[in-house]
């Protein structure tokens, strides 16, 4: 008999935007036992799922809900872990709107699965269930190979996590005190908590992963140091380190932050806590945050959180060309983050003690498409405005960290500064050495930059059999 | 966990700690810097290395207790242990062989310069240095850098001590006497934006070494951010180097005071004894 289509998304619960805008706390809530499961029936299980084809790590989907559906909670764990292993992480931050949920036979009719809500649900029933967990049996051939992976962001992780599962001795070096890379000093804590983040990392020492913390790569030792010391194989993701700025007048005054210095500040070093914790961070009144992508949504939400009385994302396109995600920009709407479209800065004013007072912006309209396909902004004369701000957040994206490319000779780069990986496999022009997420593709997302780790773990494990 | 080897107080308030760091070591430069976090709610600063043994695997840093995270750093005794100690990032100090090089140094950064000097000599220059201080009691390390120096001026602000006065005057005289070929420069800003404003004149390349706040030290978040031939810099990736006659000094001083009124705060905070420096051993 074929099933009835039941076209009712189950939501998931919030806090009020009135008291999270308030504090860090996770604003998603997640779902509970019984919404979990009315959620799961209503997947079609279809015999041709596409699902799976829009997840870059390629999560068996429809089998994980069916244990979901059926109660199995270990079995969904078992299914989920073997493919993904930052599952917690990604249930939080994957857009699922333009990957697996896409996909799914009832995106058309407007109610997809809400595929990574249920994700969420498998990963934090396990971490709640730490006694009837499915453990994970690493699959730990003897005689594995050494590899050397540079980050514990996202790439990182799912890298080092696959190629441990295969057999192999996973050493991860990372610049920073904590393992998580942008899990850790970039996306806030009311969006992925970093308890969250750290069970996974958690986990991935579980499969036997090492992990180095204070190691700077190219500092303390170079790529090649690396393989000359006994590593078979090198995966580099460091990540896309270096800020990109407005390049305008104004823009060294104090309290106009890189998106990734203020987030820093906020989320890694928990400047909302000080000075209980000793990093200081401006608490803004009156807050300008430029771009508009998933960063400026979090970086605007964390000023709000900070005390900000007025937000403002200045964003020189309009709403339908923001790179940031829906979710994201609801959220922020919802919580009074005020929306300055087609809105171009031209420089900034300083008080007399060299803090930022005043932005000068002009307003834009809208041209011809250009290369990345979204229509280009053209300035419109005769509409330069100010506005009062005490802080200013500029989150424009970044390009590599030169610290790798510049102490690795051979590695060869694209016109924009990434590392020139091929797509499928991670290699690179350098033998040994494979590179993936942002620092191969410039910023882009966690599961992306999963996918890419994943992709990777696999060649380089065809690499080291064929190797011996 | 980073075990501190060795602790020495150099003055009341400025100290060294000989740190366990084998890594490090293996890789310092002269020049070159660490960034430390003293536990676990401690705020990441950077320190300049000193001195570096590959054979012990000890990193020396000297620092002054300047606010809440300095003092609480500094009650980390011998055998404790500080939780991150990572390096050595930024770029060497350029050396090769100049001919005559004058290396300048204020306060505590005479612990930074005693490194350059040394390279300096041993890449064959021939090293005048002039150390001062504010006053007798600060003088330290008066013998390690006149053991890698071929004559060394010492002067205090109140002349308790040796020269009475700044080090840009003898700086001068040195200009007008002899040919120098480089300047190095390190010590508080407005030491070095004045050392390189006397230097100017004669046309001597000024190297200084800037001491911005940082955050995570390996270019990811452009706190350090300085203009530099009216380009910006980051310190911590394309620095701390870099020409002093380039440097817009009044912008370095205008963001180094960035936090006052939170490090007021937090000295505050500390003061009244509530601070998570308690938990330290």
């Amino acid at each position: 008999m074929p099933k009835k289509v039941d076209l009712n998304r189950v939501p998931i619960p919030k806090q009020e935007p009135a008291a999270r805008k308030k504090n860090f706390s996770e604003v998603a809530l997640g779902y509970g036992e019984e919404e979990a499961i009315e959620e799961a029936n209503r997947c079609l299980q279809c015999p041709k799922p596409t699902c799976k084809d829009g997840c870059p790590v390629n999560v068996d989907i429809p089998e994980f809900i069916e244990a979901v559906r059926d109660r199995n909670m270990v079995e969904a764990v078992r299914i989920l872990k073997n493919k993904n292993s930052l599952p917690g992480i990604c249930g939080r931050v994957c857009p699922q709107e333009m990957q697996c949920e896409e996909r799914c036979a009832l995106a058309k009719k407007g109610a997809p699965i809400a595929i990574g809500r249920l994700e969420r649900y498998v990963a934090d029933w396990e971490r709640a269930h730490p006694e009837i967990a499915a453990k994970q049996e690493a699959d730990c051939v003897a005689g594995g190979r050494k590899v050397a992976v540079v980050g514990s962001g996202p790439a990182g992780l799912t890298c080092a996590a696959d190629l441990a599962k295969m057999g192999h001795e996973l050493t991860i070096f990372e610049a920073l005190h904590v393992a998580g890379g942008v899990l850790m000093y970039g996306i806030p804590e009311f969006r992925l908590p970093k308890q969250i983040v750290q069970g996974e990392v958690d986990y991935v020492r579980s499969l036997g992963v090492e992990i180095k913390l204070d190691h700077v790569i190219g500092k303390i030792a170079t790529v090649d140091e690396l393989l000359e010391s006994g590593y078979d194989a090198v995966f580099l993701a460091p990540g896309a380190g270096a800020p990109m700025f407005l390049n305008i007048p104004g823009e060294n005054l104090n309290n106009i932050y890189s998106a990734n210095e203020f987030l820093t500040r906020t989320n890694l070093m928990k400047a909302y806590l000080f000075p209980q914790w000793d990093t200081p961070v401006k608490r803004g009144r009156r807050v300008a945050v430029f771009g508009g992508g998933n960063v400026a949504m979090d970086a605007s939400r964390c000023a709000l959180r900070l005390g900000a009385e007025e937000v403002n994302v200045i964003y020189r396109r309009s709403k339908v060309e923001m790179p940031a995600r829906l979710e994201e920009r609801e959220n922020a709407e919802e919580e009074g983050i005020v929306f300055r479209l087609l809105t171009n800065p031209k420089s900034f004013m300083g008080d007399e003690q060299g803090r930022v007072r005043a932005v000068e912006c002009y307003e834009m309209e809208l041209g011809e498409p250009d290369d990345s396909g979204r229509r280009r902004p053209i300035q419109k004369p005769g509409t330069e405005h100010f506005i009062d701000v005490d802080t200013a957040i500029v989150a424009l994206g970044t390009r590599p960290n030169p610290i790798i490319p510049s102490t690795t000779e051979g590695l060869e780069l694209t016109r924009w500064g990434t590392v020139r990986a091929d797509e499928a496999t991670g290699r690179t022009s350098r033998d040994r050495i494979w590179c993936g997420g942002d620092m191969a593709t410039g910023a882009a997302t966690v599961i992306s930059a999963m996918g890419a780790g994943k992709r990777a773990a696999a060649d380089i494990d065809a690499y080291l059999r064929e190797e011996c | 966990m980073y075990r501190i080897l060795a602790r020495e107080d150099l003055t009341p308030e400025i100290h060294l700690f000989r740190v366990e760091a084998p890594g490090v070591a293996r890789k310092a430069q002269a020049g070159q810097f660490v960034i430390v976090r003293s536990d676990e709610r401690g705020e990441r600063i950077p320190l300049t290395i000193a001195d570096w043994d590959v054979k012990e695997g000890s990193v020396t840093v000297v620092f002054m207790e300047v606010g809440a995270t300095t003092r609480k750093l500094n009650r980390v005794n011998a055998g404790g242990g500080i939780l991150d100690f990572v390096g050595p990032l930024g770029r060497p100090t350029e050396v090769e062989k100049f001919g005559t090089v004058a290396c300048v140094a204020g306060g505590f950064a005479i612990a930074t310069i005693v490194p350059i000097a040394r390279a300096m000599r041993e890449a064959g220059n021939r090293v005048v240095s002039i150390m001062g201080f504010r006053t007798r009691d600060l003088v330290f390390w008066e013998d390690r850098l006149s053991s890698v120096s071929d004559e060394l001026i010492v002067t205090t602000d109140d002349g308790s001590y040796k020269r009475k006065g700044l080090v840009t005057e003898p700086l001068k005289e040195l200009l007008e006497s002899t040919e120098i070929d480089r300047v190095i420069a390190i010590g508080p800003t407005v030491m070095m934006k004045f050392s390189s404003l006397t230097t100017k004149p004669f046309g001597v390349k000024t190297i200084v070494s800037l001491n911005p706040i940082m955050v995570d030290g390996t270019g990811m978040c452009g706190c350090c951010r300085v203009s530099v031939g009216k380009e910006t810099k980051f310190v911590c990736v394309d620095g701390p180097d870099f020409d002093g006659h380039e440097v817009d000094w009044d912008l370095l001083m205008s963001r180094q005071r960035a936090y006052l009124e939170e490090e007021k705060e937090a000295s505050g905070l500390w003061e009244s004894g509530c601070s998570g420096g308690k938990n330290h051993a």
